[in-house]
Protein backbone atom coordinates (compact mmCIF):
# COMPACT_ATOMS: atom_id res chain seq x y z
CA UNK A 1 0.00 0.00 0.00
CA UNK A 2 1.02 3.50 -1.00
CA UNK A 3 0.20 6.87 1.05
CA UNK A 4 1.07 9.65 -0.27
CA UNK A 5 1.77 13.27 1.49
CA UNK A 6 1.18 16.11 -1.05
CA UNK A 7 4.39 18.28 -0.69
CA UNK A 8 3.21 21.39 -2.32
CA UNK A 9 3.33 23.62 0.97
CA UNK A 10 2.26 23.23 4.71
CA UNK A 11 3.41 20.91 7.15
CA UNK A 12 4.38 17.76 5.07
CA UNK A 13 6.84 16.38 7.18
CA UNK A 14 5.08 16.13 10.31
CA UNK A 15 2.40 14.40 8.07
CA UNK A 16 5.44 12.12 7.05
CA UNK A 17 6.48 10.74 10.39
CA UNK A 18 3.04 10.22 11.41
CA UNK A 19 1.84 8.52 8.94
CA UNK A 20 4.96 6.68 9.25
CA UNK A 21 4.25 6.03 12.89
CA UNK A 22 0.99 4.98 12.46
CA UNK A 23 2.04 2.46 9.73
CA UNK A 24 4.17 1.03 12.47
CA UNK A 25 1.34 1.36 14.75
CA UNK A 26 -0.72 -1.10 12.41
CA UNK A 27 2.03 -3.41 11.85
CA UNK A 28 1.59 -3.31 8.42
CA UNK A 29 3.55 -3.19 4.92
CA UNK A 30 3.01 0.11 3.31
CA UNK A 31 4.79 2.76 2.20
CA UNK A 32 5.15 6.93 2.14
CA UNK A 33 6.02 8.69 -0.36
CA UNK A 34 6.02 12.67 -0.39
CA UNK A 35 4.47 13.82 -3.70
CA UNK A 36 4.18 16.58 -5.87
CA UNK A 37 4.19 15.31 -9.76
CA UNK A 38 1.46 13.48 -11.39
CA UNK A 39 3.44 10.61 -12.49
CA UNK A 40 3.76 10.04 -8.36
CA UNK A 41 0.18 10.62 -7.74
CA UNK A 42 -0.67 7.94 -10.68
CA UNK A 43 0.29 4.79 -8.26
CA UNK A 44 -1.37 5.71 -4.98
CA UNK A 45 -4.32 4.43 -2.61
CA UNK A 46 -4.17 7.08 -0.38
CA UNK A 47 -3.01 10.77 -0.43
CA UNK A 48 -2.93 13.18 2.23
CA UNK A 49 -2.98 17.35 1.56
CA UNK A 50 -1.17 18.64 4.94
CA UNK A 51 -2.75 21.93 7.00
CA UNK A 52 -0.76 25.33 5.27
CA UNK A 53 -2.38 28.03 2.96
CA UNK A 54 -5.39 26.37 0.89
CA UNK A 55 -4.99 29.33 -1.61
CA UNK A 56 -0.91 28.13 -2.21
CA UNK A 57 -1.72 24.44 -2.30
CA UNK A 58 -4.51 24.84 -4.41
CA UNK A 59 -2.97 27.56 -7.18
CA UNK A 60 -0.32 25.31 -7.74
CA UNK A 61 -2.17 22.17 -8.13
CA UNK A 62 -4.03 23.83 -10.89
CA UNK A 63 -1.09 25.00 -12.41
CA UNK A 64 0.59 21.72 -12.50
CA UNK A 65 -1.88 20.26 -14.14
CA UNK A 66 -2.91 17.86 -10.58
CA UNK A 67 -6.36 19.29 -9.74
CA UNK A 68 -8.10 16.91 -12.70
CA UNK A 69 -5.67 14.47 -12.22
CA UNK A 70 -6.17 14.05 -8.28
CA UNK A 71 -9.92 14.23 -9.20
CA UNK A 72 -10.13 11.67 -11.52
CA UNK A 73 -8.29 9.27 -9.31
CA UNK A 74 -10.62 10.28 -6.48
CA UNK A 75 -13.74 8.90 -8.72
CA UNK A 76 -11.67 5.88 -9.14
CA UNK A 77 -11.57 5.05 -5.38
CA UNK A 78 -8.23 7.25 -4.21
CA UNK A 79 -8.58 8.02 -0.73
CA UNK A 80 -7.85 11.76 -0.24
CA UNK A 81 -7.80 13.23 3.96
CA UNK A 82 -7.60 16.88 3.98
CA UNK A 83 -6.74 18.66 7.13
CA UNK A 84 -7.31 22.49 7.78
CA UNK A 85 -6.27 23.71 4.38
CA UNK A 86 -6.16 20.25 3.16
CA UNK A 87 -10.01 20.43 3.96
CA UNK A 88 -10.54 23.70 2.00
CA UNK A 89 -8.99 22.03 -0.71
CA UNK A 90 -11.06 19.03 -1.19
CA UNK A 91 -14.33 21.31 -0.42
CA UNK A 92 -17.08 22.18 -3.17
CA UNK A 93 -17.71 25.81 -1.87
CA UNK A 94 -15.47 28.26 0.35
CA UNK A 95 -15.49 31.40 1.57
CA UNK A 96 -13.36 33.57 4.19
CA UNK A 97 -15.15 34.83 7.28
CA UNK A 98 -13.97 38.67 6.34
CA UNK A 99 -13.12 38.88 2.92
CA UNK A 100 -15.98 36.98 1.90
CA UNK A 101 -16.27 34.63 -1.48
CA UNK A 102 -13.24 34.75 -3.57
CA UNK A 103 -12.72 32.03 -6.44
CA UNK A 104 -9.70 29.87 -5.44
CA UNK A 105 -8.75 26.61 -7.47
CA UNK A 106 -10.40 23.57 -5.24
CA UNK A 107 -10.74 19.86 -5.75
CA UNK A 108 -14.41 20.22 -5.28
CA UNK A 109 -14.57 16.68 -3.78
CA UNK A 110 -16.48 16.86 -0.79
CA UNK A 111 -19.73 17.88 -0.39
CA UNK A 112 -18.82 20.49 2.40
CA UNK A 113 -18.99 24.43 2.72
CA UNK A 114 -16.41 25.41 4.33
CA UNK A 115 -16.18 29.26 6.40
CA UNK A 116 -12.26 30.30 6.05
CA UNK A 117 -10.52 31.92 9.36
CA UNK A 118 -14.00 31.13 11.21
CA UNK A 119 -12.66 31.33 14.48
CA UNK A 120 -10.47 34.84 14.13
CA UNK A 121 -6.93 35.50 13.50
CA UNK A 122 -4.09 33.45 14.69
CA UNK A 123 -4.52 34.72 18.20
CA UNK A 124 -7.65 32.82 18.30
CA UNK A 125 -6.06 29.31 17.51
CA UNK A 126 -6.52 26.58 20.29
CA UNK A 127 -5.92 23.13 21.42
CA UNK A 128 -8.60 21.36 23.38
CA UNK A 129 -10.06 17.90 23.86
CA UNK A 130 -12.34 16.35 21.14
CA UNK A 131 -14.89 13.32 21.87
CA UNK A 132 -14.39 11.12 18.25
CA UNK A 133 -16.48 7.79 18.53
CA UNK A 134 -14.81 6.41 15.70
CA UNK A 135 -11.60 6.55 17.18
CA UNK A 136 -12.57 4.98 20.78
CA UNK A 137 -13.64 6.17 24.23
CA UNK A 138 -10.39 8.12 24.90
CA UNK A 139 -10.28 12.30 24.07
CA UNK A 140 -8.67 13.39 21.12
CA UNK A 141 -6.61 16.20 21.45
CA UNK A 142 -7.06 18.29 18.48
CA UNK A 143 -4.67 21.68 17.59
CA UNK A 144 -7.05 24.04 15.55
CA UNK A 145 -4.69 26.72 13.87
CA UNK A 146 -6.38 30.22 11.75
CA UNK A 147 -9.01 27.22 11.53
CA UNK A 148 -11.90 26.65 9.15
CA UNK A 149 -15.57 25.66 10.04
CA UNK A 150 -17.84 23.80 8.09
CA UNK A 151 -20.92 25.20 7.52
CA UNK A 152 -22.92 22.49 5.79
CA UNK A 153 -22.54 19.34 4.88
CA UNK A 154 -24.32 16.92 1.97
CA UNK A 155 -26.45 14.39 2.92
CA UNK A 156 -23.92 11.39 2.01
CA UNK A 157 -21.37 13.03 4.73
CA UNK A 158 -20.97 11.54 8.09
CA UNK A 159 -19.68 14.09 10.53
CA UNK A 160 -17.30 11.73 12.97
CA UNK A 161 -16.94 15.19 15.24
CA UNK A 162 -18.39 17.78 16.48
CA UNK A 163 -16.57 21.21 18.41
CA UNK A 164 -19.49 22.91 19.80
CA UNK A 165 -22.23 22.01 17.68
CA UNK A 166 -20.01 22.39 14.57
CA UNK A 167 -18.20 19.66 12.70
CA UNK A 168 -14.90 19.46 12.86
CA UNK A 169 -14.12 15.92 11.16
CA UNK A 170 -16.49 14.81 8.42
CA UNK A 171 -16.02 11.29 5.49
CA UNK A 172 -17.41 10.91 2.63
CA UNK A 173 -16.90 7.56 1.30
CA UNK A 174 -13.02 8.06 0.68
CA UNK A 175 -13.04 10.85 1.34
CA UNK A 176 -11.77 12.47 5.32
CA UNK A 177 -11.65 15.61 6.57
CA UNK A 178 -10.42 17.43 9.21
CA UNK A 179 -10.58 21.01 10.45
CA UNK A 180 -7.56 20.14 12.94
CA UNK A 181 -4.25 19.25 12.76
CA UNK A 182 -3.74 15.20 14.58
CA UNK A 183 -0.02 15.79 12.45
CA UNK A 184 0.95 18.24 15.20
CA UNK A 185 0.29 15.67 18.19
CA UNK A 186 1.74 12.03 18.80
CA UNK A 187 -1.44 10.34 18.69
CA UNK A 188 -1.98 8.45 15.70
CA UNK A 189 -5.13 7.43 15.95
CA UNK A 190 -6.57 9.57 12.85
CA UNK A 191 -3.31 7.97 10.60
CA UNK A 192 -4.58 4.77 11.64
CA UNK A 193 -7.79 5.36 10.55
CA UNK A 194 -7.14 6.80 6.66
CA UNK A 195 -4.66 4.42 6.81
CA UNK A 196 -7.56 1.51 7.26
CA UNK A 197 -9.67 2.73 4.90
CA UNK A 198 -6.81 3.05 2.37
CA UNK A 199 -6.87 -0.78 2.85
CA UNK A 200 -10.53 -1.29 2.78
CA UNK A 201 -10.81 0.36 -0.53
CA UNK A 202 -7.85 -1.27 -1.92
CA UNK B 1 4.59 15.85 15.99
CA UNK B 2 6.43 19.01 16.39
CA UNK B 3 8.85 19.81 18.96
CA UNK B 4 7.91 21.08 22.55
CA UNK B 5 10.66 21.70 24.16
CA UNK B 6 10.63 24.18 27.03
CA UNK B 7 6.77 24.37 26.90
CA UNK B 8 7.25 24.50 30.87
CA UNK B 9 8.16 28.26 30.66
CA UNK B 10 5.25 28.97 28.40
CA UNK B 11 2.36 26.83 30.50
CA UNK B 12 3.12 29.74 33.10
CA UNK B 13 1.17 32.01 30.34
CA UNK B 14 -1.47 29.72 28.56
CA UNK B 15 -4.58 31.71 28.07
CA UNK B 16 -7.70 29.33 28.81
CA UNK B 17 -11.15 30.18 27.81
CA UNK B 18 -14.25 28.18 28.89
CA UNK B 19 -17.02 27.45 26.19
CA UNK B 20 -20.37 26.09 26.53
CA UNK B 21 -19.20 22.44 27.35
CA UNK B 22 -15.84 22.56 27.13
CA UNK B 23 -12.07 24.27 28.14
CA UNK B 24 -10.08 25.15 25.03
CA UNK B 25 -6.39 27.08 25.85
CA UNK B 26 -5.08 29.58 23.27
CA UNK B 27 -1.35 30.90 22.89
CA UNK B 28 0.37 27.58 23.84
CA UNK B 29 3.64 26.58 22.56
CA UNK B 30 1.74 24.15 20.05
CA UNK B 31 -0.81 26.47 18.78
CA UNK B 32 2.23 29.00 18.41
CA UNK B 33 5.30 27.00 17.42
CA UNK B 34 2.21 25.29 14.86
CA UNK B 35 1.55 28.15 12.94
CA UNK B 36 4.79 28.39 11.49
CA UNK B 37 4.63 25.09 10.71
CA UNK B 38 1.43 25.73 8.35
CA UNK B 39 4.11 28.37 6.91
CA UNK B 40 6.49 25.60 5.72
CA UNK B 41 7.80 25.31 2.16
CA UNK B 42 5.77 28.64 1.47
CA UNK B 43 7.20 32.31 0.64
CA UNK B 44 6.06 35.03 3.27
CA UNK B 45 6.58 38.09 0.91
CA UNK B 46 7.36 42.19 2.08
CA UNK B 47 4.37 44.75 1.77
CA UNK B 48 3.45 48.52 2.03
CA UNK B 49 0.06 48.52 1.22
CA UNK B 50 -3.07 46.82 0.47
CA UNK B 51 -2.32 46.60 -3.54
CA UNK B 52 0.76 45.03 -2.92
CA UNK B 53 -0.59 42.12 -0.18
CA UNK B 54 -3.03 41.89 -2.85
CA UNK B 55 -0.26 40.58 -5.38
CA UNK B 56 1.26 38.32 -3.00
CA UNK B 57 -1.77 36.75 -2.21
CA UNK B 58 -2.46 36.51 -5.85
CA UNK B 59 0.90 35.26 -7.13
CA UNK B 60 0.89 32.22 -4.00
CA UNK B 61 2.55 33.78 -1.15
CA UNK B 62 1.74 31.86 2.07
CA UNK B 63 1.73 35.67 4.31
CA UNK B 64 2.38 38.78 4.07
CA UNK B 65 5.14 40.84 6.09
CA UNK B 66 3.40 44.10 6.13
CA UNK B 67 6.21 47.07 6.80
CA UNK B 68 6.25 50.58 6.85
CA UNK B 69 9.17 51.00 4.16
CA UNK B 70 10.93 47.79 2.51
CA UNK B 71 14.07 46.85 3.54
CA UNK B 72 15.98 48.53 0.65
CA UNK B 73 14.35 52.01 1.36
CA UNK B 74 15.12 52.11 4.80
CA UNK B 75 18.74 51.67 4.35
CA UNK B 76 18.67 54.81 1.59
CA UNK B 77 16.39 56.82 3.65
CA UNK B 78 18.10 55.93 7.39
CA UNK B 79 16.73 57.72 10.18
CA UNK B 80 14.59 55.46 12.79
CA UNK B 81 12.53 52.47 10.95
CA UNK B 82 9.70 51.94 13.51
CA UNK B 83 6.33 49.54 13.21
CA UNK B 84 4.30 50.05 10.40
CA UNK B 85 1.00 51.99 10.31
CA UNK B 86 -1.71 50.48 12.24
CA UNK B 87 -4.30 51.36 9.82
CA UNK B 88 -2.19 49.94 6.86
CA UNK B 89 -1.75 46.53 8.89
CA UNK B 90 -5.62 46.70 9.49
CA UNK B 91 -6.62 47.82 5.80
CA UNK B 92 -4.41 44.41 4.28
CA UNK B 93 -6.05 42.17 7.00
CA UNK B 94 -9.64 43.41 6.05
CA UNK B 95 -8.39 42.71 2.16
CA UNK B 96 -6.44 39.42 1.94
CA UNK B 97 -7.21 36.10 3.54
CA UNK B 98 -3.71 34.94 4.31
CA UNK B 99 -1.75 35.28 7.76
CA UNK B 100 -0.53 38.82 8.15
CA UNK B 101 2.43 39.48 9.83
CA UNK B 102 3.70 42.63 11.18
CA UNK B 103 7.94 43.95 12.21
CA UNK B 104 8.55 45.27 15.94
CA UNK B 105 11.83 47.46 16.59
CA UNK B 106 14.07 44.59 18.53
CA UNK B 107 13.05 44.77 22.26
CA UNK B 108 10.51 47.25 21.80
CA UNK B 109 7.88 45.50 23.79
CA UNK B 110 4.72 47.72 23.25
CA UNK B 111 4.87 48.19 19.77
CA UNK B 112 4.48 43.94 20.11
CA UNK B 113 1.42 44.28 22.39
CA UNK B 114 -0.01 46.86 20.02
CA UNK B 115 0.17 44.82 17.21
CA UNK B 116 -1.05 41.64 19.60
CA UNK B 117 -3.68 43.62 20.37
CA UNK B 118 -4.70 44.43 16.69
CA UNK B 119 -4.73 40.81 15.90
CA UNK B 120 -1.39 39.95 13.14
CA UNK B 121 -0.66 36.25 13.29
CA UNK B 122 2.45 36.80 13.82
CA UNK B 123 5.61 39.41 15.23
CA UNK B 124 8.61 39.64 13.17
CA UNK B 125 11.08 40.87 16.09
CA UNK B 126 13.29 42.48 13.52
CA UNK B 127 16.66 44.04 13.00
CA UNK B 128 15.58 45.70 10.31
CA UNK B 129 14.16 47.82 12.20
CA UNK B 130 15.80 50.96 14.39
CA UNK B 131 17.01 47.93 17.74
CA UNK B 132 14.81 50.19 20.88
CA UNK B 133 16.55 48.24 23.51
CA UNK B 134 20.38 47.64 23.12
CA UNK B 135 20.35 44.58 26.25
CA UNK B 136 17.39 42.66 25.77
CA UNK B 137 15.32 41.19 23.27
CA UNK B 138 11.09 40.85 24.19
CA UNK B 139 10.42 37.89 26.57
CA UNK B 140 7.47 36.43 24.18
CA UNK B 141 6.61 33.77 26.08
CA UNK B 142 3.95 35.67 27.12
CA UNK B 143 1.85 36.97 24.21
CA UNK B 144 -0.05 35.31 22.46
CA UNK B 145 0.59 36.08 18.91
CA UNK B 146 4.13 34.14 17.77
CA UNK B 147 7.12 35.45 17.27
CA UNK B 148 9.57 35.09 14.57
CA UNK B 149 13.02 36.35 15.12
CA UNK B 150 16.48 36.38 12.85
CA UNK B 151 19.62 34.98 13.61
CA UNK B 152 23.34 33.90 11.98
CA UNK B 153 24.15 31.08 13.83
CA UNK B 154 23.00 28.52 15.89
CA UNK B 155 23.82 30.42 19.20
CA UNK B 156 21.40 33.41 18.48
CA UNK B 157 18.75 31.03 17.33
CA UNK B 158 18.76 29.13 20.87
CA UNK B 159 18.77 32.09 22.01
CA UNK B 160 16.15 33.69 20.47
CA UNK B 161 14.15 30.65 21.21
CA UNK B 162 14.65 30.48 24.94
CA UNK B 163 12.77 33.96 25.04
CA UNK B 164 9.30 32.28 23.72
CA UNK B 165 10.11 32.61 19.71
CA UNK B 166 7.97 30.36 17.78
CA UNK B 167 10.13 30.87 14.61
CA UNK B 168 13.56 31.50 13.49
CA UNK B 169 14.84 33.08 9.84
CA UNK B 170 18.84 33.32 9.08
CA UNK B 171 19.18 37.40 8.86
CA UNK B 172 21.45 38.03 5.84
CA UNK B 173 21.52 41.34 4.59
CA UNK B 174 17.83 42.43 4.28
CA UNK B 175 17.26 45.21 1.61
CA UNK B 176 20.74 44.59 -0.53
CA UNK B 177 19.47 41.82 -3.19
CA UNK B 178 22.50 39.80 -2.20
CA UNK B 179 21.91 36.24 -0.99
CA UNK B 180 25.39 35.67 -0.03
CA UNK B 181 24.87 36.47 4.16
CA UNK B 182 21.87 34.37 3.84
CA UNK B 183 23.43 31.55 2.43
CA UNK B 184 26.69 31.81 5.10
CA UNK B 185 23.98 32.35 7.90
CA UNK B 186 22.36 28.93 6.87
CA UNK B 187 25.70 27.07 6.37
CA UNK B 188 26.79 28.41 9.57
CA UNK B 189 23.47 26.94 11.11
CA UNK B 190 23.83 23.42 9.63
CA UNK B 191 27.29 23.11 10.62
CA UNK B 192 26.79 24.04 14.05
CA UNK B 193 23.76 21.86 14.33
CA UNK B 194 26.14 18.25 12.71
CA UNK B 195 28.30 19.68 15.26
CA UNK B 196 25.52 19.18 18.37
CA UNK B 197 24.40 15.98 16.65
CA UNK B 198 27.98 14.06 16.73
CA UNK B 199 28.57 15.36 20.18
CA UNK B 200 24.83 14.33 21.61
CA UNK B 201 25.62 10.86 19.74
CA UNK B 202 28.73 10.18 20.88
CA UNK B 203 26.91 10.58 24.54
CA UNK B 204 30.04 13.06 25.95
CA UNK B 205 27.20 15.00 27.79
CA UNK B 206 29.86 17.06 29.05
CA UNK B 207 31.27 18.51 25.91
CA UNK B 208 27.69 19.10 25.20
CA UNK B 209 27.51 21.77 28.34
CA UNK B 210 31.14 23.19 27.23
CA UNK B 211 29.22 23.70 23.70
CA UNK B 212 26.18 25.13 25.51
CA UNK B 213 28.79 27.49 26.95
CA UNK B 214 30.29 28.97 24.08
CA UNK B 215 27.19 29.04 22.22
CA UNK B 216 25.82 31.26 24.83
CA UNK B 217 23.19 28.94 24.29
CA UNK B 218 20.38 27.06 27.03
CA UNK B 219 21.93 23.44 27.72
CA UNK B 220 17.95 21.93 27.41
CA UNK B 221 17.16 23.35 23.69
CA UNK B 222 20.88 22.59 22.84
CA UNK B 223 20.46 18.80 23.64
CA UNK B 224 17.25 18.75 21.39
CA UNK B 225 18.90 19.80 18.74
CA UNK B 226 21.54 17.51 18.97
CA UNK B 227 18.43 14.93 19.68
CA UNK B 228 16.35 16.26 16.70
CA UNK B 229 19.20 17.21 14.05
CA UNK B 230 17.89 20.26 13.36
CA UNK B 231 16.10 23.75 15.01
CA UNK B 232 13.18 22.56 17.27
CA UNK B 233 11.20 25.49 15.63
CA UNK B 234 10.81 26.39 12.06
CA UNK B 235 13.65 28.11 10.31
CA UNK B 236 12.89 30.10 6.97
CA UNK B 237 15.79 31.50 5.04
CA UNK B 238 15.29 35.83 4.89
CA UNK B 239 17.91 38.30 3.79
CA UNK B 240 18.74 39.46 0.29
CA UNK B 241 16.86 36.69 -1.69
CA UNK B 242 15.85 38.33 -5.33
CA UNK B 243 15.43 35.58 -7.74
CA UNK B 244 13.38 32.12 -8.37
CA UNK B 245 17.37 30.75 -7.64
CA UNK B 246 18.22 32.35 -4.88
CA UNK B 247 14.60 30.98 -3.04
CA UNK B 248 15.80 27.32 -4.55
CA UNK B 249 19.27 27.46 -3.38
CA UNK B 250 17.75 28.45 -0.03
CA UNK B 251 15.61 25.27 0.24
CA UNK B 252 18.25 23.13 -0.76
CA UNK B 253 20.61 23.94 1.78
CA UNK B 254 17.61 23.22 4.54
CA UNK B 255 15.48 26.49 4.75
CA UNK B 256 11.89 25.36 5.47
CA UNK B 257 10.64 28.06 3.68
CA UNK B 258 11.72 31.56 2.78
CA UNK B 259 10.83 35.29 3.14
CA UNK B 260 11.15 37.54 0.45
CA UNK B 261 11.89 41.54 1.54
CA UNK B 262 13.00 43.71 -1.08
CA UNK B 263 13.46 41.25 -3.99
CA UNK B 264 9.86 41.46 -5.12
CA UNK B 265 8.64 45.07 -4.94
CA UNK B 266 11.55 46.39 -5.56
CA UNK B 267 11.73 45.01 -8.72
CA UNK B 268 10.09 45.90 -12.33
CA UNK B 269 8.43 42.80 -12.22
CA UNK B 270 6.59 41.87 -8.93
CA UNK B 271 3.64 39.36 -9.78
CA UNK B 272 5.70 37.40 -12.10
CA UNK B 273 8.90 37.28 -10.14
CA UNK B 274 6.32 36.38 -7.05
CA UNK B 275 4.74 33.86 -8.80
CA UNK B 276 7.91 32.53 -9.89
CA UNK B 277 9.62 32.46 -6.36
CA UNK B 278 6.79 30.59 -4.68
CA UNK B 279 7.03 27.62 -7.88
CA UNK B 280 10.98 27.65 -7.42
CA UNK B 281 10.08 27.30 -3.46
CA UNK B 282 7.81 23.85 -3.80
CA UNK B 283 9.81 22.13 -6.60
CA UNK B 284 13.13 23.51 -5.35
CA UNK B 285 14.65 19.87 -5.77
CA UNK B 286 13.78 20.44 -9.13
CA UNK B 287 16.66 21.75 -11.88
CA UNK B 288 14.34 22.04 -14.66
CA UNK B 289 11.19 23.70 -12.54
CA UNK B 290 13.07 25.75 -11.02
CA UNK B 291 14.56 26.93 -14.43
CA UNK B 292 10.87 27.08 -15.80
CA UNK B 293 10.56 29.63 -12.93
CA UNK B 294 13.92 31.38 -13.45
CA UNK B 295 12.45 32.20 -16.91
CA UNK B 296 9.27 33.76 -15.77
CA UNK B 297 11.11 36.70 -14.81
CA UNK B 298 13.56 38.84 -16.63
CA UNK B 299 17.16 39.61 -15.28
CA UNK B 300 16.83 43.42 -16.03
CA UNK B 301 14.24 43.92 -14.11
CA UNK B 302 15.85 42.67 -11.04
CA UNK B 303 16.64 45.22 -8.33
CA UNK B 304 20.18 46.64 -8.04
CA UNK B 305 22.09 44.33 -5.85
CA UNK B 306 24.67 46.10 -3.32
CA UNK B 307 27.94 44.61 -2.07
CA UNK B 308 27.69 43.92 1.42
CA UNK B 309 31.57 45.01 2.01
CA UNK B 310 30.90 48.34 1.21
CA UNK B 311 27.87 48.76 3.28
CA UNK B 312 27.70 51.30 5.52
CA UNK B 313 24.54 49.84 8.12
CA UNK B 314 24.96 45.83 8.70
CA UNK B 315 21.42 45.09 9.97
CA UNK B 316 22.47 41.67 11.16
CA UNK B 317 24.69 43.33 13.73
CA UNK B 318 21.69 44.25 15.52
CA UNK B 319 20.63 42.49 18.62
CA UNK B 320 23.48 40.20 17.99
CA UNK B 321 25.39 39.72 20.80
CA UNK B 322 22.58 39.82 23.53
Amino acid sequence: MKIGILEIQGDIEEHYKATKAAINKLNIEGEVKLVKKQKDIEELDGLIIPGGESTVIGTILKQRGLLDLIKAKYEKGLCVWGTCAGLIVMAKKTYDRVVGEKPQPLLEILDVTVERNAYGRQNESFESDLSIPALGNRPFHAVFIRSPVIKKVGENVEVLAYLNDQPVAVQQGNALATTFHPELTYDTRFHEYFIKLCLKSK
Amino acid sequence: MISLILDEIQQKYSFRRKLPDLEITLGSTIVKRGFAHMTKHGVIMDVTNVEQAQIAEEAGAVAVMVLDKLPYDVRKQGGVARTASLKIIEDVMDHITIPVMAKCRIGHTYEARILEAIGVDMIDESEVLTPADELRHIWKWDFKTPFVNGARNLGEALRRIEEGAAMIRTKGEAGTGNVAEAIRHMRLMNNAISHVKAIYESGDMQELIRYARKLKANYKLLEEVGRIGRLPVVNFAAGGIATPADAAMMMNLGADGVFVGSGIFKSEDPLERAKAIVLAVTYHDDPEIVAEAQKMIDERKSMIGMDIKTLELRMQERGAHT
